[in-house]
């Protein structure tokens, strides 16, 4: 009797009491299962370190190494997830999911990062930038995103989220000589820490709501108390908020141009696909699945948001002087395209943020390559014009670049325009015409950004003279990401039962 | 109906052949694209892609002359399943209607190699790629049977256009192939939501057959209707959404014009043949006045401005925004004579805009100019290009003993009845239409001989004739002896007027 308004005041207290409780009655198998679950994150923590010390003893060769090193890591951790997708477990007292959800999403980060790693190498000779912690840092943001989509703890999202977040804070400043790349790092740490605060703001609401940071039970605890309780709009819009702005919705985009042009081109790369896959495996954790029933309060203004994300990405990038400004808007249009997926809801909805999301990640990727391929030192910037005339003298790289921006712009027969196909379908589906039609009139717009680049490489003369040296990864990395957005258009079949597959519990 | 739905399977496989060659057709294109950056030598490139378009004309030929005329069924058909969670399969088959498209596509790609022989000096590897993928994409168009797969085949197409127009155009083509690619995107953008509309509603399928068997409800019609006008619209084009054509006629390279009129304008009117009419007949019902009254603006308007032109090419872009009219105007007549005319003449159109193209092409490689007062006399100096020229402009001036005359007597005769005032308004376009043709007829090739300055003339040599021939044999043997085009068009176009005509009597004509 007494215990009770303990219990209102200090949850924490009684929170820690029960772990206190746990630990007497250890289950050494316990344990084990959770550490064998978490097997791919402790792969990468254990890399991490590692490479840390292997980047302290003098080696001529340390950059190779240090890539090569954390590409194997990757491939080990993938391998390991893999194993591990064919038993789907819970880990760490239900805060840790090992489902195909994960797995999937997983993937895509896999290959985001290696591919980041791959492009790195030469980029950091160029710019005279050769540190191990870059490639530490990296598989640390990489554990913290793994950790955001395995996390079915409000408490653990958060902790991914930072650990995520915190690597990339350093690694976007990694330009120490360039005054753009240090603002863009600090706009980042502060912007970050403002949209962090949003998101644990809105946490700390739930918590009170429900007395609980986990999903599951805090669905079954919300579906008990209802919608009309004012507060939880309010958790509702924070909690939402604080993820739209780490995927650059409008109206929380202002940080994502000066943090994509001022971050070395891998990190923007490394930024634009595996942190935006992330936060997309959050959201649709979160609102698409577990706490599904909050669906009527976000829903219209979901839908604006997604309207104004996509309008603003669009029309912005007309006026863009900057390659990778310009592409910081159309990869704000993109996340607005996503986010009428959310809207869409349901099986289809989720499936096909999660194949569009996918098959961004080849064509990003394969278009941030061509940038950084073309890079001629950070002072002179990436201007547009650095397309000039490509298909002159290299009309192979010209032709692979011509398939990533007809990818992006959503012309077939590529994967982009097959994941803007299915993203369209589920609308359609669910009734949402108008925001189908809408969708459709904004991307033509984009469009506009990606023929414009085409004609420099096929229409213009070269500015300057360029003697291009592409390194062995650079190309794997051009090759699977040419292959990636052709073979997704040719035959989506085989990824979207990949997807399909992939859905969470109870959804397929 | 049902009848019809069980004979599909007897006729399916009586019908398919061995050889995929639908496939065959289309791939053959594709894959000589993929060999043509391994090739050396321009002569090389000029003669592989030769060779293959004229192989895959003769494979069309072939399909033409056993294609059975008996039946409006779906001939040569092929089926794969490409994306069966969806609905989505790789579905091949033609009918009367298809058949004519895909060998006049096949006809114009080798005439195509040929216009571009010595037109095309810089980038020829990539030239040949880009004409063979759109190729390839157009009698993909024509072929296909399911609606995602001709949506692809529909959007890729604006790919090599747009670098067609964009790298071997003239001064202005960077603003015209924009204008191109845009306007047809935002149309096409609307089209594909309109398919995804017509998907759901009609059971989760991308078939076109089945689609066309479903009733759909006359509001869901009404605006699947308008967003396929809007994306056909552009593509025809119909006032007020032509205006990219002179830009881009004007801005293309010889092939890319005659692919231009040749084939990407009949892309329009062959959407409402193959979507609007038959899947949505009560809108088409509904929308018919509206479309006859912006088929006779069309006609009128394109006239009139063509008349004002001093630029050739822009003369003729303009006159096939008329011509277009009239095929607009007989397909919404909705009798047998108006669409069958109007199928007629969009194959008509096809032939003699694409030769007028050449024509003028080869003209511009000989002099550089465009400019129409800038010439006079041609006749005496060139006669044999003087002669082809002249029967070009007959035809398009639909003289009788030509193909254009056919085709517009019969759409005459469908409107009239119809809608009368449409059909004044289309005979004072044809009078406007010879106006301007006569008129561009006597400046360039009647009285003293001008030519722009510092341009040698010579006649015409055996490419330029291996190209113009085949082009003259088709307008006389149509304007001539039509029969054997009509009665391949004669089964599909009665079961087309079935389907469209059949169902409104039970829905708004009533």
């Amino acid at each position: 009797m007494m215990e009770l308004p303990v219990d209102q005041t200090m949850p924490e207290k009684i929170r820690a009491d029960q772990i206190g409780l746990d630990q007497t009655t250890v289950d050494l198998s316990a344990v084990t299962q959770s550490l064998v679950a978490s097997g791919p994150e402790i792969i990468i923590i254990i890399g991490a370190c590692t490479a840390l010390m292997l980047s302290l003893l003098p080696n001529p060769r340390q950059n190779q190494l240090l890539a090569g090193f954390s590409v194997l890591m990757i491939l080990l951790a993938a391998a390991m997830s893999f194993f591990l997708a064919d038993y789907p477990q819970t880990a760490y007292a239900g805060m840790f999911a090992v489902d195909s959800f994960s797995t999937f999403f997983k993937m895509i980060l896999y290959l985001g990062t290696a591919l980041t790693v791959m492009m790195s190498g030469k980029y950091l000779l160029k710019e005279g930038i050769v540190q191990g912690e870059y490639y530490v840092l990296l598989l640390f943001a990489l554990v913290g995103t793994m950790i955001m989509v395995s996390a079915t703890d409000l408490l653990l999202i958060y902790i991914g989220l930072e650990l995520q977040a915190l690597s990339i804070y350093v690694l976007t400043g990694f330009l120490k000589a360039d005054a753009r790349s240090n603002e863009a790092s600090l706009k980042y740490i502060i912007l970050g820490a403002f949209s962090s605060g949003i998101f644990l703001y809105g946490m700390s609401l739930f918590y009170g709501l429900t007395g609980t940071t986990n999903l599951s039970e805090m669905s079954s605890e919300l579906s008990n108390q209802g919608l009309s309780d004012p507060m939880l709009t309010l958790a509702t819009l924070f909690l939402l908020v604080g993820l739209l702005f780490k995927v650059g919705a409008v109206p929380f985009h202002m940080w994502v141009p000066d943090i994509y042009q001022g971050a070395p081109s891998p990190i923007t790369a490394y930024l634009s696909v595996a942190s935006k896959a992330a936060a997309f495996a959050v959201i649709i954790r979160i609102f698409m699945y577990d706490l599904m029933a909050l669906q009527p309060i976000w829903i219209v203004s979901t839908a604006v948001i997604a309207v104004l994300t996509m309008a603003t990405g669009s029309f912005v990038a007309l006026v863009q002087k900057n390659i990778k400004r310009m592409l910081a808007y159309s990869s704000i249009a993109h996340a607005g395209f996503l986010i009428l997926g959310l809207v869409a809801g349901g099986k289809d909805g989720m499936a096909s943020i999660m194949l569009y999301l996918l098959v961004y990640t080849f064509m990003m990727v394969g278009i941030f390559a061509v940038i950084i391929l073309l890079n001629r030192g950070s002072a002179a910037g990436e201007p547009i014009e650095d397309f000039s005339g490509l298909a002159k003298n290299h009309a192979g790289l010209a032709f692979m670049s011509l398939i990533f921006l007809f990818s992006l712009a959503g012309i077939p027969p590529t994967g982009g325009f097959f994941a803007k196909f299915y993203l369209l379908a589920a609308l359609v589906d669910k009734g949402h015409v108008v925001l189908a039609v809408i969708a459709v009139l904004l991307s033509a717009v984009a469009a506009w950004f990606y023929l414009r680049i085409i004609m420099l490489m096929y229409v213009h003369q070269p500015v300057a003279p360029t003697e291009l040296q592409i390194s062995p990864s650079l190309k794997v990395v051009l090759l699977i990401a040419t292959v990636g957005t052709l073979l997704s258009g040719l035959l989506p079949a085989w990824l979207l039962d990949f997807v399909a597959g992939s859905l969470p519990q109870g959804i397929g | 109906m049902t009848d019809a739905l069980m004979t599909v399977p007897l006729t399916t496989a009586l019908f398919m052949t061995e050889w995929p060659i639908l496939s065959l057709l289309i791939m053959l294109p594709a894959v000589a694209a993929l060999i043509v950056p391994l090739l050396s030598g321009n002569n090389a490139v000029r003669w592989f892609t030769f060779v293959v378009m004229f192989v895959d004309f003769m494979i069309a030929s072939w399909l033409l002359i056993i294609f059975d005329n008996s039946t409006a069924q779906m001939q040569f058909m092929e089926s794969l399943p490409w994306v069966p969670s969806l609905g989505i399969a790789y579905k091949l088959g033609i009918d009367g209607v298809s058949v004519l498209f895909v060998f006049l596509t096949a006809l114009l790609g080798w005439v195509c190699v040929l216009a571009s022989w010595n037109a095309i000096r810089q980038r020829l590897k990539e030239f040949m790629i880009c004409l063979l993928a759109i190729q390839s994409l157009m009698l993909g168009v024509f072929c296909a049977l399911d609606l995602f797969l001709f949506y692809v085949f529909w959007e890729a197409m604006l790919v090599p256009m747009y670098l067609i127009i964009g790298i071997w155009g003239g001064d202005n083509r960077i603003y015209a192939a924009y204008k191109f690619f845009l306007y047809t995107l935002v149309g096409s953008l609307l089209f594909l939501v309109g398919i995804l509309v017509l998907y759901f509603a009609g059971g989760r399928t991308f078939d076109m057959l089945t689609l066309m068997e479903v009733q759909y409800d006359f509001d869901l019609q009404l605006w699947v209707f308008v967003a396929f006008l809007i994306a056909f619209a552009v593509k025809v084009p119909m006032v007020p959404m032509h205006t990219w054509l002179p830009d881009a006629h004007v801005q293309a390279p010889t092939a890319g014009s005659i692919i231009l009129a040749g084939v990407l304008l009949k892309m329009g009117a062959y959407g409402f043949i193959r979507f609007s009419l038959p899947m949505l007949p009560d809108a088409s019902h509904y929308f018919a006045p509206l479309m006859l009254s912006l088929s006779a603006v069309a006609i009128v308007y394109g006239g009139f401005l063509a008349l004002a032109q001093t630029d050739i090419k822009k003369l003729i872009a303009y006159s096939s925004v008329s011509h277009m009219g009239f095929i607009t105007l007989g397909l919404f007549t909705f009798t047998i004579n108006g669409t069958t005319g109007a199928v007629i003449q969009m194959f008509n159109h096809g032939i003699t805009t694409g030769a007028l193209f050449l024509f003028v092409g080869l003209v511009y490689e000989r002099t550089h100019s465009r400019d129409i007062p800038s010439y006079g006399g041609l006749l005496k100096i060139v006669p044999l290009y003087g002669i082809f020229f002249a029967s070009f402009l007959l035809s398009s001036m639909a003289v009788p003993g030509t193909n254009g005359f056919i085709g517009e007597i019969l759409i005459l005769a469908g409107t009239f009845g119809v809608n009368n005032w449409a059909a004044s308004a289309a005979v004072l376009g044809a009078l406007i239409g010879a106006a301007y043709l006569l008129g561009l007829y006597r400046q360039m090739l009647l009285g003293p001989i001008r030519v722009p300055d510092g341009s040698n003339m010579w006649d015409l040599n055996k490419r330029e004739l291996c190209c113009a021939v085949p082009l003259l044999v088709f307008i006389f043997w149509l304007g001539l002896y039509p029969k054997p085009f009509l009665s391949i068009l004669q089964p599909t176009l009665s079961h087309l007027l079935g389907q469209t005509v059949g169902a409104a009597y039970d829905g708004v004509a009533s």
